[in-house]
């Protein structure tokens, strides 16, 4: 099965392609420039590279999110788009997930930060029992104090990895009981190849979906309606 | 020209429409699906920018989908594909490209970014097939004002454009100042038939230096000072001659500029496009005014004022005759000008 990956869900542009068990091309640019200039160029080298005939892919996974909304969007509009063209179907991977998955067979847990602004993380708490990834706690917006509490519960070691390390280093420091480490830079960011071959595992437990039912999980509401559920909630106290 | 047909794929989510459409040979519409956002923008009073952009991203397969059954079409038989790039909201705007490129890759089709103000004037090809260039035409929207003079197809010179709001812009704050709410065009264009359009006399402002340009945030201001003038001694206002009066002064204006261009430029020709082309009231003093002086007058029907994908392919088939190819670099340009690429 040839899964074509993609995330574009922070900084990080990425797109790969998975055949079963081989990886056959991985591109992943950490760079400012936006995502609706780096993805589909991406794409369009990696396809040229590897002579890929993209009527052959079966399945295409993408980073679902949370991330940024934009980011998001131009990830989803383009693997939408190219659902619809291609008439296959989208696996939507959990950006936590996926973030996450790089550490295959670590001894520790892995706990993916991602930095969500308004002093909170996107993360969840993730294990490997033997071959099998164990999702400890699904992915979520939370304080980076309530993640470490869950850190400290588990009791193992962890690994952190995510753009949200620099920023949350001295929270960590001052609230983590358990010994840490973290992830190097070829395995702490977004990575499409390993959106792609997780894809491939949720592709097998049926968690695809068509493209045009696809849409992103950003975890949060828009501020304008965040704001208006607020008001809602006051006016009705 | 070859006696081939070509058939575009035109996109369009630059503000809260999520819109597709089949076009063949720029002037015949096969399809013309729009997905309307706003009641959901309704609640808020406004087009919100991340409301808009989040549904684009759920509706847009289904509307492209709907695009070409409708057509009975299917993505095989296209040509290229066009789609909105600039001006708009930047997130809305992203959705459509993104999608766009990626349809046009997997297709292995030439992508053709198309801008929004040219497909509004474009509107006008669609049910006037004798319209050709050069003609002067205003592009009246809620965030559009443009006296642009049309010399070829793809080649426009702007002689005005609005100084601070756009006239659609100025329609909907006065609508909420009157209580009559979201969306202002229509609501305030219903109010004014009951209403008497000389009972307030609105100032209609001139920009020093530039005759082409608008002001509509000092109308916009003297409605609201006229407003609070009349709570403060206590009396109740009309809000049908308010409506009336300040739609007389927008029009007015509107007009005020569309003739001097006649006149300057000579043009036999005038055409109006965007939201505002569709209010009554502008669409008759237009038709009179250019009837005064001899000039054929043109105008989109309703559904073709509103942001729609067929006005996008209309334009995408003349840059494609153009030559106009985009890579898939291409990117979204929230304040794209007319006539830059």
């Amino acid at each position: 099965m040839k899964i074509l990956g993609v995330d574009s869900s922070g900084l990080v542009a990425s797109v790969a392609v998975v055949e079963d068990d081989n990886l056959l091309a991985e591109y992943t640019l950490n760079y400012k420039k936006t995502h609706s200039q780096t993805l589909l160029p991406m794409l369009d080298e990696i396809s040229k590279m590897t002579e890929l005939d993209l009527e052959s892919i079966d399945a295409i996974a993408v980073a679902a999110g949370p991330g940024s909304f934009t980011g998001l969007r131009i990830g989803a509009a383009t693997v939408k788009g190219l659902g619809l063209a291609l008439d296959k179907p989208v696996i939507p991977v959990p950006t936590v997930d996926g973030l996450a998955y790089q550490l295959w067979g670590a001894v520790a847990n892995i706990c993916p930060l991602m930095d969500a602004r308004r002093k909170q993380t996107y993360t969840g708490l993730y294990r490997f029992e033997g071959d099998t990834f164990v999702v400890e706690h699904p992915q979520c917006a939370v304080a980076i104090e309530e993640i470490i509490e869950k850190v400290n519960e588990a009791g193992s070691p962890v690994v952190f990895l995510g753009d949200g390390v620099p920023v949350f280093r001295e929270d960590i420091a001052r609230l983590c009981t358990v010994p840490y480490t973290f992830a190097p830079a070829h395995k702490n960011k977004q990575s499409a190849a390993s959106v792609a071959s997780l894809g491939l595992l949720y592709m097998k437990e049926g968690k695809a979906v068509s493209a045009a039912e696809f849409r992103p999980d950003y975890l949060r509401l828009s501020q304008a309606e965040r704001e208006r559920l607020e008001k809602e909630q006051k006016e009705s106290q | 020209m070859s006696d081939k047909e070509i058939k575009i794929l035109a996109i369009e989510s630059s503000c809260d429409e999520t819109a597709a459409a089949v076009v063949v040979n720029g002037r015949d519409v096969r399809s013309n699906t729009i997905s309307t956002q706003i009641p959901l923008h309704t609640l808020y009073g406004g087009v919100v920018p991340e409301i808009a952009s989040r549904k684009h991203t759920e509706r847009i397969n289904q509307v492209i989908a709907t695009a070409l059954e409708e057509a009975g079409e299917t993505l095989e038989d296209m040509d290229a594909i066009a789609v909105t790039y600039g001006p708009g909201l930047v997130g809305a705007l992203l959705v459509g490209v993104a999608e766009a490129k990626a349809i046009a890759f997997a297709k292995k089709l030439p992508l053709i970014g198309v801008h929004h103000i040219e497909g509004h004037i474009s509107a006008n090809y669609i049910e006037n097939k004798d319209l050709e260039p050069p003609f002067l035409c205003l592009v009246v929207s809620g965030g559009h004002t443009h006296v642009v003079r049309v010399k070829d197809y793809g080649d426009y010179e702007i002689l005005g454009r609005t100084v601070d709001d756009a006239a659609g812009e100025a329609f909907d704050k006065v609508a909420r100042a009157i209580g009559l709410g979201y969306p202002g065009g229509p609501k305030i264009e219903k109010k004014a038939l009951e209403g008497d359009a000389n009972a307030i006399p609105f100032p209609k402002a001139k920009v020093a230096d530039h005759p082409y340009d608008f002001s509509f945030s000092g109308l916009k201001s003297a409605v609201l000072n006229y407003i609070n003038g009349a709570k403060m001694k206590g009396e109740e206002v009309n809000e049908a001659d308010i409506a009336a009066s300040f739609q007389k002064a927008v029009v007015d204006a509107l007009v005020d500029h569309a003739m001097m261009a006649v006149d300057e430029f000579g043009c036999d020709k005038f055409a109006i496009a965007g939201g505002v082309a569709s209010n009554g009231a502008f669409r008759e003093a237009m038709r009179a005014a250019c009837e005064k002086k001899g000039v054929k007058f043109y105008h989109p029907s309703p559904i073709l004022c509103t942001d729609n994908a067929a006005m996008i392919g209309a334009a995408g088939y003349y840059d494609y005759l153009n030559g106009r190819r985009d890579g898939w670099d291409l990117n979204a340009v929230p304040n794209l000008k007319l006539g830059e690429r």
